[in-house]
């Protein structure tokens, strides 16, 4: 490789690369040939290119599909049994057989849908709600609100959520996918609460929220919308996989008898109630624990690509 | 390539001073990434003889630290070496394999890595971690490894190392982590060392011990030091050869002193022009922009000489106005630090400061960490409460503002933070960033608002079209401009700027500077500028006060301070600027 | 490490009776009849009523109430169960067997767990990293009851391979399929958490050093990423050994295990109330213990922890 210029004030062992090859840009120029991204269009570029992301999606919207419009898929009453049919077989019509009390196991397992999902959903929206809200006035006010409010999420968080809630609804007589939420509501938030307080102190250490409030902007907006923006990811993660948790929990419950009652047609009733044929007729089991894995699974690996897709670190290392 | 002298020796027998130690021929390295096949770097050559010291300078995004790792094949994530030879003692590393690599590394390789905080494991105690090398690399057994460890640590400069043995990387600073680090790193009294940016996470006072004890102990041993940096003044200042790296690919490499008198690629000339440490020289010693070659140093000198011409011009300003236009009188702020249980004790972070701006000028308060330089920042802007003391801004009096009267003294007095990545909102768009201040004060309406902020973009020298980016996408010095457009918005009288270029690459920091002070002259702005690089205040400051433990220990004009530092503590400071001890010139 | 020790013990000190207080709020002050609701569908006669009236001292105020209660805990007295048996004395007794199922879960998620996530964090992106990821995913969508009956039916029945029911004594050969089945959802977990700790800590810097220090690649993953990566793995099994007790009153209902999950199992399927709420007051007391414990461990491993004040 030649040296460009003024070879002879040059001692030999300096060594100059060819301008052409190592042209100069500009300094700090600006490349206007991108379009503009936003971290919302990154995350969302990021999960659409996933092909777990496409899986879960339609499965979610199926199920919330079959929750919401279950006669769009059967026929049969799931209320309607005949003891002549006790664990029959497949037939025509019938296309996983009956359970040990005649009922159509399609049937139960379509609309059972609503129930654990009913539960998933309300208990998932309470939990964010109660968990953002008492999480962000925690951490951004701190001093005695925060400790007063951290020292009560202890207390909860002290008793684990289901076993709180067993023996709440050992003792409750009115049982609704309504109070089976609540009370598991009453016994999660502070995990949200404890993730979005971490997540706001932390946003809250920011310069932009320094500068923002060197422009005189008022407390509070700064909390609604520069702080809670910012630390809301990691929050919708975990609400994504409780939802599914949730309807463990629920059906959980009800296997053990102390979830919906026996009139609701839910999974995990029916799971508990084939339960004394599972030598015999196993099947009437495996059907709505199968439809219950299954939606537990989606939430989870879309909780898994929102993670991914939320976390630009996680993104680089994937 | 040219330097080349064909004596490839590969049979490396001898012990001969000079003779190459390490050789790199057309070095590529590519990493695989989502949008696919990156070069990092390309075609890279250099030698390193036994017992010299050669130094890579480039910004980031160079492939300096790149050409380092994969010495020892450290590349990071999906990084690979994709042609080109590494000879070390006439074994080429390339080919060589990973058990014998894991042999070369630590007992003929050492390294020092860049950032202290994060290089020392931080569960397990200093002692376990020197002695682990140490076992390794089969320097001593037995009972002689504790011995050993304790010698390695205090020819490092780590006073009582017996006692510090059990402790662990927490309850050290950074400057005893990074002593720790070379200890590590020169524990089996390697051939070769590595030193990637070893002290650019510190302070310069503590920079400059490190590096002069890193330079006698290297010396000691007579081990070849591969020291890499992005400062061309204290790459100059350390070692006689230099490797200048850019995108990718070296530009010019040669003896140290030569390429800085008489650097030949533009990108070095460049370099040489803005490098803060070598400039401030100059313009001190008033160099004509004649003395060096090439035109983008001349366009750079010729900035140089607008600079001492605005420098003038705003002397001329301070004569006329009242000398107090920001006033700073006893300024205290204690911090009560909780300590375990219900004890609390108190920390003085400003202690007793005074200082006068005069209107349209720009004061530096210069200070190392800890010295208290940005909790004065906070205090005049009213991020924090005063303790004691006043400060008056335009005659009227910061700390005793409430509601209204404060929200109308937020309109004249603006920030600009040091971190480019945390200062701007990564939700909101540029436009909607620098419209807020806009919004937030009720100025105009929504088009006005539009135009406004087409305005600012502009000033600060940015495409219009950058009003839907995102922060995300924007480069460190883009990311500034945008925090000074923003800071500018409300037409403010005052700009405090907190390290505000401290984290930008040279070429970048020069470019910000020149930017803030057209801003200034245009637009009759004063500055505080808060900073721990004496070197750059030398090219922005009218007048300059020194911080030491939440004190003002020196305060005069710039020149002064400069020429004739009264106490030693501004000496010391002055003294480790890096490449002020370089005899510039021929 | 003292003062981390004494401050942990302060803070259990409210937590404890906060937990308490909470559990026999729920029950007892919220509106309607306790008793009528503790017993659900099958009313007990008014003799059994009035003397759990006594027992639990409702004619009392509530917080008198709460007051008794805890007295009488800190005597040791838990109260009867419907069949008339001190409930300490019925703890006493499956309070081991319990004990020692929850003990070969934790060993085996732990085990299994922290090996199977180490290998699949230190191949990130290869078949068997994938394959884990892909299981540990089904195995926590799929609940414990369910994995529970899928064992059982298949080891058990079809196979022969594990006793179907656990004999009274539980010997530790009967507790293996039982504890397996315990462990599932914990493992997937602590394969993912493992996972995501050990590539993170692959790419930490310290990492990078300890390689640069000419150590062998064994020593870097034993000694620098495995080491380091376990710290977040014991701060979650604190929160799992509240799992397990869930798991532990399925689990134990499944294989009929005469353990305290078991005995609730069985009171809340005999909707005894009363013997359901003081068994799973002392299971939150004994998870808060345990986490005490948990957190103890969790300062051996991280000096920063350790030193803090």
């Amino acid at each position: 490789m030649p040296s460009s210029t003024t070879p002879g004030q040059l001692s030999p062992d300096h060594y100059v690369a060819d301008l052409e090859e190592t042209p100069l840009k500009a300094v700090d120029a600006v490349d206007e040939s991108e379009k503009p991204r936003s971290s919302a269009r990154d995350a969302w570029d990021s999960m659409r290119t996933r092909p777990l992301f496409w899986i879960s999606g339609v499965l979610i919207v199926l199920v919330i599909v079959i929750a919401l419009f279950p006669g769009l898929f059967t026929h049969v009453s799931p209320q309607t049994n005949s003891l002549s049919n006790s664990n029959a077989g497949a037939r025509s019509g019938h296309p996983l057989g009956f359970t040990f009390q005649g009922y159509d196991v399609f049937s139960r397992v379509i609309y059972g849908t609503r129930a654990s999902l009913l539960v998933g959903i309300l208990a998932t929206v309470l939990v964010t709600v109660v968990g953002v809200v008492i999480g962000s006035l925690a951490g951004y006010y701190g001093g005695w609100l925060d400790a007063v409010v951290s020292r009560i999420g202890d207390i909860f968080f002290s008793i684990p959520t289901v076993l709180g809630a067993i023996v709440v609804m050992s003792t409750i007589t009115d049982r609704n996918p309504l109070t089976v939420a609540l009370i598991l509501a009453l016994f999660a938030w502070p995990q949200i609460a404890r993730i979005m307080r971490g997540s706001v102190i932390s946003a809250t250490a920011t310069d932009y929220v320094m500068a923002s409030t060197a422009l005189g902007v008022s407390r509070f907006r700064i909390l609604l919308r520069h702080v809670v923006p910012n630390a809301i990811a990691p929050v919708i993660v975990v609400a994504t996989v409780s939802l599914g948790t949730f309807i463990v929990a629920e059906s959980t419950l009800s296997f053990l008898g102390i979830g919906l009652p026996g009139t609701t047609v839910s999974w995990g009733g029916d799971i508990d109630n084939a339960r004394t044929t599972l030598r015999t007729a196993p099947l009437p089991l495996f059907w709505p624990a199968a439809a219950l894995s299954i939606t537990v699974l989606s939430f989870l690996m879309m909780g898994d690509v929102v993670r991914d897709a939320l976390d630009p670190k996680a993104r680089a290392r994937r | 390539m040219t330097t080349t002298t064909d004596t490839q020796t590969q049979a490396a027998n001898g012990v001969v001073k000079g003779a190459p130690l390490l050789e790199i021929k057309g070095l590529n390295i590519g990493f695989k990434t989502q949008s696919g096949y990156v070069e990092a770097v390309r075609g890279v050559d250099l030698t390193l003889g036994q017992g010299e010291t050669l130094a890579i300078v480039g910004e980031s995004g160079s492939g300096k630290s790149t050409t380092a790792t994969s010495i020892i094949d450290l590349l990071p994530g999906t990084g690979k070496v994709t042609a080109g030879e590494i000879f070390f003692e006439g074994r080429d590393l390339v080919k060589l394999p990973k058990p014998e690599i894991s042999d070369i590394r630590g007992r003929l390789i050492g390294y020092v890595p860049q950032d202290p905080m994060s290089n020392l494991n931080p569960v397990w105690s200093i002692g376990f971690q020197v002695e682990e090398a140490i076992r390794a690399n089969r320097v001593a057994s037995g009972k002689d490894v504790r011995k050993r460890a304790i010698q390695v640590l205090e020819e490092a400069g780590l006073p009582d190392a017996g006692t510090r043995l059990k402790q662990f990387p927490h309850q050290f600073s950074g400057g005893m982590r990074q002593r720790v680090l070379i200890g590590i790193g020169l524990s089996a009294r390697p051939k070769l060392l590595i030193a990637d940016e070893p002290t650019s996470a510190l302070d310069v006072t503590v920079q400059r011990r490190i590096l002069d004890h890193l330079g006698t102990l290297t010396r000691d041993y007579g081990t070849s030091v591969l020291f890499i940096t992005h400062d061309l003044g204290l790459a100059a200042e350390r070692a006689e050869k230099l490797v200048v790296m850019y995108k990718g690919r070296v530009v010019e490499s040669g003896p140290s002193q030569e390429i800085l008198a008489n650097p030949q690629h533009p990108y070095t000339q460049r370099l040489v022009a803005a490098a803060p440490s070598l400039a401030s020289r100059r313009i001190q010693s008033q160099i004509a922009p004649s003395a060096v070659h090439g035109d983008a140093v001349a366009e750079a000198g010729s900035d140089d000489a607008r600079r001492l011409q605005a420098a003038h011009e705003r002397e001329q300003i301070a004569k006329h106005e009242a000398p107090d236009f920001i006033k700073v009188e006893n300024l205290t702020k204690v911090y009560k630090i909780r300590q375990g249980g219900f004890k609390s004790t108190e920390l003085k972070a400003v202690d007793d400061v005074s200082f006068e701006i005069p209107r349209g000028t720009t004061m530096a308060l210069v200070g190392e960490s800890g010295s208290g330089k940005s909790t004065v920042a906070k205090l005049v802007l009213q991020l924090e409460s005063i303790t004691s003391g006043t400060v008056t801004v335009g005659g009227s009096s910061v700390g005793a503002l409430t509601g209204k009267d404060l929200f109308n003294f937020r309109r004249r007095v603006q920030p600009v933070f040091q971190d480019p990545y945390g200062s701007l909102d990564p939700v909101y768009s540029v436009g909607n960033t620098i419209a807020e201040p806009l919004i937030t004060h009720g100025v105009g309406d929504s088009a006005s608002r539009q135009a406004r902020v087409r305005e600012l973009l502009e000033q600060v020298s940015l495409p219009i079209s950058m009003i839907n980016r995102y922060p995300n996408e924007l480069s460190g010095g883009q990311r500034q401009r945008i925090a000074v457009a923003r800071a500018l918005a409300l037409k403010p009288d005052v700009i405090v700027l907190d390290e505000a270029v401290s984290a930008l690459d040279v070429l970048v920091q020069g470019q910000i500077l020149n930017l803030l002070t057209d801003l200034q002259s245009e637009l009759g702005l004063t500055y505080l500028f808060i900073t721990h690089d004496l070197a750059v205040v030398r090219l922005v400051a009218d007048k300059v006060a020194v911080m030491q433990k939440g004190r003002i220990v020196e305060s005069a004009s710039t020149d002064e301070v400069f020429s004739n530092p009264s106490k030693e503590y501004t000496r010391d400071l002055l003294e480790a600027i890096p490449g002020a001890n370089f005899a510039f010139g021929k | 490490m003292l003062w981390y020790i004494g401050k942990r013990l302060l803070q259990l000190i409210p937590v404890f009776f906060g937990a308490t207080f909470l559990i026999y709020f729920m029950v007892f002050a919220l509106p309607g009849d306790p008793v009528a609701a503790l017993y659900g569908d099958k009313q007990p006669s008014p003799q059994v009523i009035a003397e759990i009236r006594a027992q639990f001292n409702l004619d009392k105020p509530f917080i008198v109430q709460y007051l008794i209660y805890i007295g009488h805990l800190f005597q040791g007295n838990l109260g009867t169960t419907f069949s008339g048996i001190p409930v300490i004395d019925q703890l006493k007794q499956a309070f081991p067997i319990t004990f020692r199922l929850s003990m070969l879960a934790l060993l085996f998620e732990a085990v299994a767990g922290i090996l199977v996530g180490l290998i699949s964090g230190l191949r990130k992106g290869k078949i068997f990293d994938n394959s884990a990821l892909v299981v540990s995913l089904l195995l926590i969508s799929v609940p414990t009851f369910v994995v529970g009956f899928l064992l059982q039916f298949f080891l058990g029945i079809k196979w022969g391979l594990f006793a179907v029911t656990v004999s009274p004594e539980a010997p530790w050969g009967d507790l293996v399929l039982p504890a397996i089945v315990l462990a599932t959802v914990s493992f997937a977990y602590i394969v993912r958490l493992t996972r995501a700790s050990v590539s993170e800590n692959m790419s930490a810097d310290f990492v990078r050093t300890a390689t640069a220090k000419g150590l062998p690649r064994r020593r870097v993953i034993s000694v620098h990423i495995l080491r380091n990566s376990l710290v977040p793995v014991v701060t979650y099994l604190g929160v799992d050994i509240g799992s397990l007790m869930v798991g532990a009153i399925v689990t134990e209902g499944i294989f009929n295990i005469q353990g305290v999950g078991g005995t609730v199992y069985k009171a809340i399927q005999l909707q005894q109330g009363p013997t359901v709420v003081s068994f799973v007051a002392v299971m939150v007391i004994i998870f808060m213990l345990a986490n005490l414990l948990v957190d103890l461990l969790y300062a051996l491993l991280d000096p920063r922890i350790r030193y803090a004040k």
